[in-house]
């Protein structure tokens, strides 16, 4: 018997792989690769959906980076990005792209006695402390945004990340935004090549050496910072004010932000204004193609998005993901309906 | 060996056993060959824009998407020196301890460890060398080493327990195991009576090792280096936890660096450009190709010193 369960549950997986399952009765799969940072939600809003309609999601996350790729080969029904792509570049390969879910980047460090929320840091101190210009936290530039608090004489060590990341686009448009020093030095991408400091692989990689290292500073996804009990910093906002890091902050930035007057989209929630905005906020984003062959298809995957769009904020909450404000939910669909299109027809609604 | 009852049957299994046995042997050559020209395909964008000048380039800039070879191929080089320094004379002084000095009944255990040692995943030894291992040099030995060594451009810079020196230790633990099993095995194989005869003209256990033993046993030694140098050359996982993963140059040991495969392991998921990617994928074939002329090499320098040690 086991031996026969085994023969046949190898017959489904080769089934499967060949596509035989997606043509059976009421079995229908949707496929989508790319960024690892939004997977744990996906995977979870999938299980969700699953469950209730019976549509199966199946997501690799092989890197934003890779997800463009197999999107552009239409090897899957939609790729995903943490950083959006620029609307000359959809356009070239008839992409259409919209935010799906929210994350924070915060700024976390390890000085003995200071506390949590404590040190305020502004645009240009961050972005010199990251350019290797600030070298001590002694230094009376930190001191005079932080009457007050006890600063020690002690090197300062950055801590970013190693591997190519969204984490890392958003940080670094951020500092490009905001500081022409590290525009004309730098620059914004996954990956960059720093001035000083250390690479940590991952999320987890960089809270490891701040946690480790005396003195240190780096950044990492809202999460981690709270899931490790982190030193986070205040940060300056646009406005002028300085707001920590939470929820409600990332979707002020958010709220805030002018999606109707991006061409294809192309937003990044950095520097957004606001009195309550993070200013360091960042979309991950879903690509699709602009014109669909199977109508039916296209709807299915739509469906699921809108779905997620309706249903999904608790559950990205509880994985501390922040979701997109209804306002900008119900722009993207209407995105949809202008502008995807299977045989001439509107696929959406 | 009854071939007449059911010959054609049995020179029909024959046939079909060679030419599977072939097949088989074959598919070795043709997935590297294949390999190769893979690698040379997809770096062709890095190759056509950069040249020759990559390989010793030193700028790593995916923004301006300009990209050099330089640092990994020095990180790679120096980790795996670190790491040879440091296992192979212990390694050897392991072997010597378990097949000259130790009793069976402690040798045996020992031996088992050892081989244990090396069925250890790598990325064990990653997080062992970031939780562990890091501390212990911050707190202590980078410190200590900065005070004996105070002036020495070695160990400059903050001690932060990660770099290029810790990457070295891990790298050294690895490859320890391995050195060590191939150079027993030889040394156990060196004759009794060879050994006996040193004994016998009076030679302390010292002098019979290094006069008889480990020239004795010199091929096999080498071949336990070249099969550690091999490893280390392209260990991923545990270096990329320990090096610190940065694009530069550093005279000091305590600097953060980056290896060929770690390089590859952090950056190749999110390269979206073409050319960064391209570039990677030709950093993969530099270490191919490194560890192809190594082997090259080491069949080499095996083969003259047969011919050296039989001649002599």
């Amino acid at each position: 018997m086991r031996r026969g369960g085994k023969t046949w549950s190898m017959v489904a997986v080769v089934a499967s792989v060949l596509g035989l399952a997606g043509t059976g009765v009421a079995q229908t799969t949707i496929s989508g690769a790319g960024a690892t940072f939004p997977y744990p939600v996906y995977a979870k809003w999938a299980a969700e959906y699953a469950k209730q309609t019976g549509v199966q999601l199946n997501y690799q996350s092989i890197g934003s980076g890779g997800g463009i790729a197999q999107i552009k080969a239409k090897t899957v029904d939609f790729g995903a990005s943490d950083a959006p792509l620029l609307a000359k570049d959809l356009d070239a390969a008839g992409l259409i792209q919209w935010p799906m879910v929210m994350g924070g980047v915060v700024p976390v460090l390890n000085v003995r006695g200071i506390a949590p929320g404590e040190l305020k840091l502004t645009p240009t101190l961050l972005a010199d402390l990251f350019l290797g210009k600030i070298t001590r936290w002694s230094d009376p530039r930190i001191a005079e945004v932080n009457p007050g608090v006890n600063l020690p004489d002690l090197a300062i060590a950055i801590v970013h990340r190693a591997d190519g990341s969204g984490t890392t686009w958003i940080f670094t448009n951020y500092l490009d935004k905001v500081s022409p020093d590290w525009h004309s030095k730098v620059g914004t991408s996954t990956a960059v090549s720093w001035p000083v400091g250390v690479g940590g692989k991952g999320n987890e990689g960089v809270a490891a050496y701040v946690l480790r290292i005396n003195g240190s500073i780096g950044y990492v996804e809202y999460a981690y910072a709270l899931q490790n009990k982190m030193t986070y910093t205040k940060l300056q906002n646009a406005a002028g004010d300085f707001v920590s890091p939470t929820s409600e902050a990332f979707q002020a930035a958010a709220a805030n932000a002018d999606w109707s007057s991006a061409p294809g989209l192309y937003m990044v929630l950095t520097a957004q204004p606001g009195k309550a905005s993070w200013p360091i906020t960042g979309a991950t984003f879903i690509l699709f193609h602009k014109e669909q062959k199977d109508a039916a298809k296209a709807k299915a995957v739509l469906s699921f998005w809108a779905w997620c769009y309706a249903n999904g904020q608790k559950m990205a909450e509880e994985l501390d993901y922040v979701p997109m404000p209804k306002n900008v939910a119900d722009f993207v669909e209407a995105k949809w309906h202008a502008e995807i299109r299977s045989g001439g027809q509107a696929v959406w609604p | 060996m009854e071939r007449k009852p059911h010959g054609r049957a049995q020179a029909l299994g024959e046939s079909l056993f060679r030419g599977a046995a072939r097949t088989c042997a074959a598919f070795v050559l043709v997935a590297m060959v294949a390999i190769f020209v893979e690698l040379l395909r997809h770096s062709h964008l890095s190759l056509g824009r950069f040249g020759w000048g990559f390989l010793w380039s030193n700028v790593w800039n995916p923004v301006i998407e300009t990209f050099g070879a330089a640092s990994s191929i020095f990180g790679t080089i120096v980790s795996t020196l670190i790491a040879l320094v440091i296992a192979v004379p212990l390694s050897l002084v392991i072997a010597l301890f378990l097949v000259e000095v130790a009793h069976p009944r402690l040798a045996r255990p020992v031996g088992y460890a050892i081989e244990l040692l090396a069925a250890i995943p790598s990325i064990i030894y990653g997080m062992w060398g970031l939780f562990v291992l890091a501390p212990i040099m911050a707190d202590h030995v980078q410190p200590a080493l900065q005070k004996v060594f105070g002036d020495l451009p070695l160990v400059q810079g903050p001690p932060m327990g990660i770099g290029m020196l810790t990457a070295g230790l891990v790298l050294a633990l690895m490859v320890l195991p391995f050195i060590t099993a191939v150079v027993r095995d030889i040394f156990a194989l060196v004759p009794p009576v060879m050994k006996e005869a040193g004994y016998g003209m009076g030679a302390t256990t010292l002098e019979v090792t290094r006069k008889v033993t480990v020239r004795y046993g010199m091929r096999g030694i080498v071949g336990g280096v070249f099969l550690g140098l091999g490893r280390a050359i392209g260990e991923t996982m545990a270096v990329t936890f320990v090096i610190g993963n940065d694009h530069g140059i550093a005279a000091s040991l305590f600097a953060s660096g980056n290896t060929i495969a770690s390089t590859l392991a952090n950056e190749f998921t999110e390269a979206s450009e073409p050319v960064y990617l391209s570039a990677l994928v030709e950093l993969g074939l530099i270490l191919f190709c490194v560890t192809f002329l190594i082997q090259i090499a080491a069949q080499l320098w095996l083969k003259r010193l047969a011919i050296r040690l039989g001649t002599e």
